[in-house]
């Protein structure tokens, strides 16, 4: 009994949650060994560039997990502030790469403002929502609206879709779980279902042209449908327990396109098969249960909030990434949380899971 | 509702949302799963097909062609390998410009874009087609120290065909060149006859038999093409070799053909048009088989060029016809030994039947005039081949009346494809009352009128046959009725296997024919070179001959001297030696040659002083001299007649 309680001390004080980082550390392993294989080929050097990302990533993670919840809420308006005002910035003076504005330029280094959303965005409306706490009404979940809707509309004409989506569902996890009336959210749905066609018609070219190749890919094999034909042989070829470590042949002869990147999970499905989706999709859900059990355990408002739409959020990555390497669901531009190779959205995620570890840490104080 | 019970109130909602995000959570993570079950255990097998067929390159090995030698191992063709600087239009950045910048590497002439121009039009634009065959070894330096200046552009060592004697017996061999559409149409045709997959043994292969030989023994000499699975990345670069099948070389062809006879046949032809078979009577070997004027077959092999082309398309004497087998000629005189044969086999005439020849035949109000004015006097059958007589021949004719004489020539193969081994054989025409009933559309003109059948028996009228089937008649004249299908090839040898398999030994049919009437022909052809028309062509030989001139006129006038040289009779002999044990006939024709015995009979008696003496010298008539006495003897009268009789 006695080192349970003092092994909980240190954990407290350490703001670690132990399950958390268990899993996170075991999915950045899995990233490791899978950009191994997806690379080795052409060298080291993604390797350890993901490595170094991986140190910074954990290091600002026990930062965010240090800073206890109050702060956090104090955090809020500038931060979603600064990133709304960096996105107007973007729309005016962005930097174009890829026939998308998603880059600002600060001269010495290129930041991308709605990376920082995804972040800013469940802050804001849990801190809203907390300020007004016990007299919640329509009018409240109207003004979250709006300060759900400008940020993306400003992402969405980047445009950058994948991106809009995990933002808006940040946004929309805090609304619903702080309470949005079961009528109005199927009201909304159904005019959401009315407004399709006008959304079509808003769309880009090549977002319409990527959810029409969903529907039937081989209607373009070598075009945009190419994609998605590539990773689905890749991972049906992979059977019940994969070809086996370095032994994928569609990602050793460069089938698989993005295959360090967003389709990294048809690399891994490749070499592991059934078997090892079957552990990564157990410990995706690890993660969210314990995510939303943290939410459940935490005392404020705020705190509650913001952990269940962390929690949430890491859930719409993966199944997203997920779906779509899997021909599922559309090609948006979603990696595969703490896996895929990429600094920024490594960053991005481990400040979400500090987050949900100094929500549990801090909570013996709050109750104190 | 205090401050306390509302944030209860909150609380257990938001746990009851929790939870339902949770359950939401593993209802569509086990979406996923069963997604990822449907693609790697469901669909396993498909993917698996398709991760492998992404990964595996099957290229073809393209087999070496067969070579064809004669009989006696003189090389006809044969293949060797070259360096060709190939294009393919598709990974180009521009056509125009990057043959504009290769010529400042290699030498392109226009002749090469011409020809290069016209193969594009033929194919498609990922195939690879050649700009410059048989680079130098120091243009295939220049070039592989730039390649990286020219996407597209690559250097391959591919087998050239080759024939190393040129035009010798160009139209018995024929020529290979590139696959065509109807090329690709014929091998799946060949393909579903043969129960075999011509079209995948065809994968790689550029080059096919167009006509002679390459065409018709084109499967033997193809070989069977093997393969090499790679593995290639996504660019299609090889990573690495899986398998290698080896390819199975074609088959050699052996033919009967003696390269120097024919060599010797075509030079005794010159400047003149026509052709000559030449057949070992016992057992159909061709041993030359002429039509004159040839061409070079090298022109077509690596894509003929325009010009060339053009130069052989529109040549007046029609260098790419093979006379030979597909050029049918009124027979004239040289069907009246077979006339002689059909009478004796019917029992019709006796061979001491006499007429009294008074220099025509009337029949039906009309006057069949003889080439002799006042006609030969008293002639009986062997007088009738040794002068030719036309009056006895027409008295013959209308005894045996038309549908026993077309019986027995259809006997002798006459009026059908011999069965030689070259594709495209001509039937020529065997005059009938159904065949008239058969070729023409107007009704007037499908009766059959009696007056025909008196033309038909003196060669001329409707009958219509190539120097093929007249020497393949008189073979089967001289075997007693044995009837050999003619063959160029004498046996086809598996260079792996070393396994050899022969062609047609066996006679393929018996015409009823009697040894007595058989000798009494070969008699009456031995005397026409004694002391008939042939006589002055084969004075002096030290062998026994046997032989039968024979003019056919080309149009209906009296006095051909003057006339346009295109216009002038053809010329036919055939000839048999020696007469006891025949080793070699020939049928000879030469286009607008005047007299048989003047221009064909000659060619004759090269042949056989090459092939029965082994010498190359024979002292050829002179033309003049031949014609002023025996020559007058020939038909040029019969034919004037023979023209009025038709046009009525």
């Amino acid at each position: 009994m006695w080192s349970r309680i003092k092994h909980q001390g240190a954990e407290i004080r350490a703001h670690l949650d132990i399950p958390l980082l268990i899993i996170v550390l075991l999915l950045m392993g899995v990233g490791l060994i899978t950009i191994y294989s997806a690379t080795s080929s052409a060298g080291l050097a993604r390797l350890d560039n993901q490595m170094v990302n991986m140190l910074v990533a954990v290091i600002i993670m026990l930062a965010v997990a240090q800073t206890s919840p109050q702060k956090l809420m104090r955090f809020a308006p500038p931060v979603y502030l600064i990133g709304l005002a960096l996105l107007i910035g973007v729309a005016l003076f962005g930097v174009v790469v890829n026939g998308s504005r998603r880059w600002l330029s600060l001269g010495f280094i290129r930041i991308q403002p709605s990376e920082i959303m995804k972040i800013a965005m469940p802050l804001m409306l849990a801190w809203y929502f907390h300020k007004n706490e016990s007299l919640i009404n329509l009018k409240h979940f109207a003004i979250a609206t709006v300060i759900l809707l400008l940020p993306i509309g400003l992402i969405l004409k980047q445009p950058d879709l994948g991106t809009s989506l995990l933002v808006g569902a940040a946004g929309f996890f805090v609304i619903f779980f702080a309470g949005l009336p079961w009528k109005i959210m199927l009201g909304m749905a159904a005019a959401g279902g009315a407004a399709l066609p006008f959304v079509w018609n808003l769309l880009h070219d090549y977002q319409r042209r990527r959810i029409l190749t969903l529907i039937d890919p081989t209607s373009d094999p070598l075009g945009a449908g190419y994609h998605i034909i590539q990773s689905t042989i890749a991972i049906g070829s992979g059977g019940p327990v994969g070809k086996g470590w370095l032994n994928g042949t569609q990602t050793r002869l460069e089938f698989i396109p993005e295959k360090h990147t967003d389709f990294i999970f048809a690399v891994f499905s490749e070499e592991w098969g059934l078997l090892g989706n079957g552990i990564l999709l157990a410990l995706f859900l690890c993660l969210v249960v314990r995510g939303l059990m943290i939410a459940a355990a935490a005392p404020t408002l705020f705190s509650r909030l913001l952990a269940a739409a962390i929690s949430m959020v890491l859930f719409i990555y993966a199944f997203v990434n997920m779906g779509m390497v899997s021909g599922i669901l559309p090609v948006v531009g979603v990696p595969l949380p703490f896996i895929s190779y990429g600094g920024t959205a490594l960053v991005t995620l481990m400040i979400g899971i500090g987050m949900l570890m100094s929500i549990h840490t801090h909570r013996m104080l709050v109750k104190k | 509702m205090n401050d306390y019970q509302h944030t209860q109130q909150e609380i257990s909602r938001f746990r009851r949302r929790a939870l339902l995000a949770g359950f939401g959570a593993l209802t569509l993570f086990s979406l996923l799963f069963a997604r990822f079950f449907h693609l790697q255990v469901t669909l396993h097998e498909h993917y698996s097909t398709r991760a492998e067929s992404n990964r595996i390159s099957l290229v073809p090995i393209v087999p070496n062609r067969g070579n064809i030698t004669d009989r006696n191992g003189v090389v006809l063709a044969r293949n060797y390998s070259a360096f060709t600087l190939e294009i393919t239009p598709s990974k180009t950045n521009g056509l125009e410009a990057t043959i504009n910048a290769l010529a400042e590497v290699v030498d392109i002439q226009p002749k090469d874009r011409r020809r290069f121009k016209k193969q594009l039009e033929e194919s498609k634009s990922f195939e690879s087609i050649p700009i410059r065959t048989r680079l130098t070894d120091e243009e295939v330096a220049r070039f592989a120290a730039r390649r990286y200046l020219f996407p597209g552009v690559e250097i391959n060592a591919r087998l050239f065909r080759q024939y190393p004697e040129g035009a010798l017996a160009v139209h018995a061999l024929g020529y290979i060149s590139r696959i065509r559409e109807a090329d690709v149409k014929w091998i799946a045709e060949r393909g579903e006859e043969d129960r075999e997959d011509y079209t995948n043994n065809y994968k790689g292969t550029d080059h096919i038999g167009q006509t002679g030989l390459e065409r018709f023994y084109e499967f033997e000499l193809h070989g069977g093409t093997g393969n090499e699975q790679l593995e290639v990345d996504k660019s299609g670069r090889a990573v690495r070799v899986l398998t290698h099948t080896a390819p199975t070389p074609g088959k050699n062809l052996t033919l009967t053909l003696d390269s120097e006879l024919q060599r010797m046949a075509e030079a005794a032809f010159g400047e003149r048009r026509g052709s000559m078979v030449a057949l070992d009577p016992n057992d159909g070997s061709v041993l030359a088989l002429v039509s004159n004027p040839g061409f070079d077959p090298n022109l077509f092999v690596d894509g003929i060029r325009f010009d060339d082309w053009d130069e052989l398309n529109t040549n007046p004497d029609k260098p790419l016809l093979n006379r030979a087998i597909n050029s049918g000629y009124a027979p004239g005189s040289t069907f009246k030994p077979l006339m002689a044969l059909a009478a004796l086999s019917q029992g019709k005439r006796g061979v001491n039947y006499t007429i009294a020849d008074p220099g025509y035949f009337n029949f039906g109000g009309r006057r069949f005039m003889d080439d002799k004015v006042g006609g030969h006097g008293s002639v009986d059958m062997l007088k009738s081949i040794i002068v030719s007589c036309n009056t006895y021949y027409y008295n013959l004719a209308n005894d045996l009346g038309i549908d026993a004489i077309a019986r027995f020539m259809a006997q002798l193969g006459l009026g059908k494809p011999t069965g030689i081994d070259l594709p495209g054989e001509s039937s020529g025409t065997l005059p009938s009352p159904e065949w008239k009933a058969g070729y023409f559309k107007k009704r007037e003109q499908q009766k059959w009128f009696p007056g025909e059948t008196i033309s038909v028996g003196i060669g001329q009228g409707y009958n219509n046959y190539t120097s093929l089937q007249m020497a393949h008649a008189l073979a089967n004249i001289l075997n007693y009725g044995k009837v050999y299908a003619p063959h160029l090839v004498s046996h086809i040898t598996d260079p792996t296997t070393g396994e050899i398999k022969r062609i047609a030994t066996e006679p393929a049919r018996q015409i009823p024919l009697k040894t007595e009437h058989v000798d009494f022909i070969k008699t009456a052809m031995a005397g026409v070179n004694k002391q008939g028309t042939g006589a002055r062509a084969f004075a002096g030989a030290p062998y026994e001959s046997g032989g039968k001139t024979g003019t056919a006129q080309v149009v209906g006038q009296r006095n051909t001297r003057n006339l346009d040289v295109r216009l002038r009779d053809n010329s036919w002999f055939i000839a048999f030696a020696p007469v006891d044990q025949p080793k070699i006939v020939v049928a000879v024709l030469v286009e607008n040659g005047g007299f048989g015995a003047a221009s064909a009979a000659p060619i004759a008696r090269q042949v056989f002083d090459y092939y029965l003496l082994g010498t190359t010298k024979t002292t050829p008539a002179p033309e003049g001299v031949a014609t002023a006495d025996e020559g007058n003897t020939e038909d040029t009268e019969e034919e004037g007649e023979h023209q009025h009789v038709v046009a009525d």
